[in-house]
């Protein structure tokens, strides 16, 4: 089993210059993840969740403040941090095998423990029989359950995934989150979720993390001490949802009042 | 295993009928006597010369002549513009420093470099192999520079995660990225080089053998019979080469599925 990161981010503040103008994009973030803890971030669009993202995977550089990997400050990609974009980004001339396979171009195994560990995944999501398909062949749903095996091919120490379901229709999405959570107990690993789907969040994680916009900041850390499997409809389930939801102004006992008002 | 005749496209008989007719009205009219049978020479007198033509054994050693001067300058030319086209597109600073002469030195029609090229090479097989060699490079590099350019900031992001060498980057991501592009630029050089031979063996004429040289010394002779029949093979290895290069192409891409 892949060693899980304890990841903290200490007073960390990004800013975008567009022509002359200075756009404040993360104000001040800081976060404390422990190791194998499954942590949600939602927030409406232009939140910096995103930015975040790409700021801990190492695609964004040039931040103030700190981004520490088990007690070390990050610097640029590496194997340890796996992500998993909206996109599946799959390479489009190479096959489900192959393109597993590519996370593990630049890793230490030996030919025959990357073939095992590629097929070990493709398996893991439930591709087993479709090693030899390419993209152009596989459904949308399929084609992101192949980027979460290359995310995981390495055992990262932390995943990081970006709206992985964002593009998905409702049943793949549901089907999707359900094995997420599998493979997570499974691989014993530390995940970030991007979403800005609140019940997709709180189905997930052990805690959300709410954030607002301009300069994108943490509003609200929401804990999730639900067991799991979760069941969505649970009153403590829709609870939770129901508190995150009124984080962003959006209260269903006011649309309910206004029912009867509009019938009127 | 799909036998050949299935892989053939299904043809219209009505499209013969226009060059049938033609046919017919030719040798008609050759027949008759309307027309002065030295200009105007009869199908069946083509169909004799170029028997003859290949019956000598010289036909072997034209057509052979040919390809060897269009292969050479064509692997010359795709060589030097997919390397070109690579540098071009993937290097700011070789764009910043060679992009505008390449450029500007495409505008010059490649016919208007055999002068220089024949004052360099003289008029021999080196002079011809690099002017077909020009004439590939252009339609390459330039597509190679489009391909190249057309990856998505999203795929070299996934190179960036697993840490590619940039000899990985180019192997694995920017060559398969760029090949549709690059593919379609190698199949007009193929195009390009074979009208280039064609043009080399007419313009920088010499002693030896080719089909251009078969029909430039037809006219001399006056073999108007030739001339038509040389055309002819000059057409149809065209069609050859057109018809490996597109089935090469849907080969090497199949993985862009059935669905464009």
């Amino acid at each position: 089993m892949a060693h899980a990161g304890t990841l903290t981010i200490n007073r960390l503040n990004k800013d975008y210059r567009v022509k002359d103008k200075n756009l404040h994009i993360l104000d001040n973030v800081s976060l404390s993840i422990a190791p194998g803890e499954f942590v949600s971030i939602v927030g409406s669009s232009g939140c910096g969740k995103s930015t975040l993202l790409r700021l801990i995977i190492g695609l964004e550089e040039d931040y103030k403040g700190e981004i520490l990997l088990d007690g070390k400050p990050i610097s640029g990609t590496s194997l340890d941090r796996g992500i998993v974009f909206q996109e599946h980004r799959l390479f489009p001339w190479l096959s489900v095998e192959q393109n597993v396979g590519l996370a593990l171009q630049n890793s230490s195994l030996s030919d025959s423990e990357k073939q095992r560990s590629i097929q070990e995944h493709i398996e893991l999501v439930g591709l087993r029989g479709f090693e030899k398909a390419y993209p152009y062949q596989l459904s949308g749903g399929m084609s992101q359950r192949v980027a979460i095996a290359r995310g995981l091919v390495n055992r990262p120490e932390i995943l990081l995934l970006d709206e992985p379901f964002g593009a998905l229709d409702a049943m793949t999405k549901y089907n999707l989150q359900k094995e997420l959570q599998h493979i997570w107990e499974a691989e014993g690993i530390t995940m970030i979720l991007v979403t800005h789907d609140v019940e997709e969040a709180v189905y997930l994680g052990d805690r959300v993390v709410i954030m607002e916009p301009r300069p994108g900041r943490i509003k609200r850390i929401v804990p999730v001490p639900l067991e799991r499997p979760r069941n969505r409809m649970a009153l403590n389930f829709v609870r939770i949802k129901e508190e995150i939801l009124g984080e962003f102004g959006i209260n269903h006992q006011e649309e309910e009042a206004l029912i009867p008002a509009l019938a009127a | 295993m799909a036998t050949f005749k299935d892989k053939l496209p299904s043809i219209d008989p009505r499209g013969f009928v226009l060059p049938a007719l033609l046919l017919l009205v030719w040798q008609g009219i050759t027949a008759a006597g309307w027309v002065d049978t030295r200009i105007i020479v009869a199908p069946s007198a083509v169909l004799a010369a170029g028997w003859n033509w290949i019956n000598s054994g010289l036909a072997l050693e034209s057509i052979g002549a040919s390809l060897f001067r269009d292969a050479s300058g064509f692997t010359l030319g795709a060589a030097a513009g997919i390397t070109i086209g690579l540098l071009l597109g993937t290097s700011k600073l070789a764009n910043t420093f060679f992009g505008p002469t390449f450029h500007t030195l495409k505008h010059i029609s490649i016919f208007a470099w055999i002068p220089l090229l024949s004052a360099f090479f003289g008029r021999d097989d080196l002079a011809k192999i690099v002017f077909i060699a020009f004439a590939t490079l252009y339609p390459v590099a330039l597509a190679t520079i489009e391909g190249v350019r057309a990856i998505a900031a999203s795929q070299l992001e996934v190179a960036k995660v697993y840490g590619f060498t940039p000899r990985q980057a180019l192997f694995r991501l920017i060559l398969p990225a760029a090949s549709p592009q690059i593919i379609s630029g190698l199949h007009l050089g193929l195009i390009f080089a074979w009208l280039a031979t064609m043009g080399a063996e007419f313009l920088l004429a010499s002693t030896g053998e080719g089909l251009g040289m078969t029909v430039i010394r037809g006219r001399a002779a006056f073999r108007v019979d030739l001339i038509i029949f040389g055309m002819l093979i000059i057409g149809a290895f065209g069609m050859l080469l057109n018809e490996l290069a597109t089935r090469a192409e849907s080969r090497l891409l199949h993985w862009r599925g059935h669905a464009r």
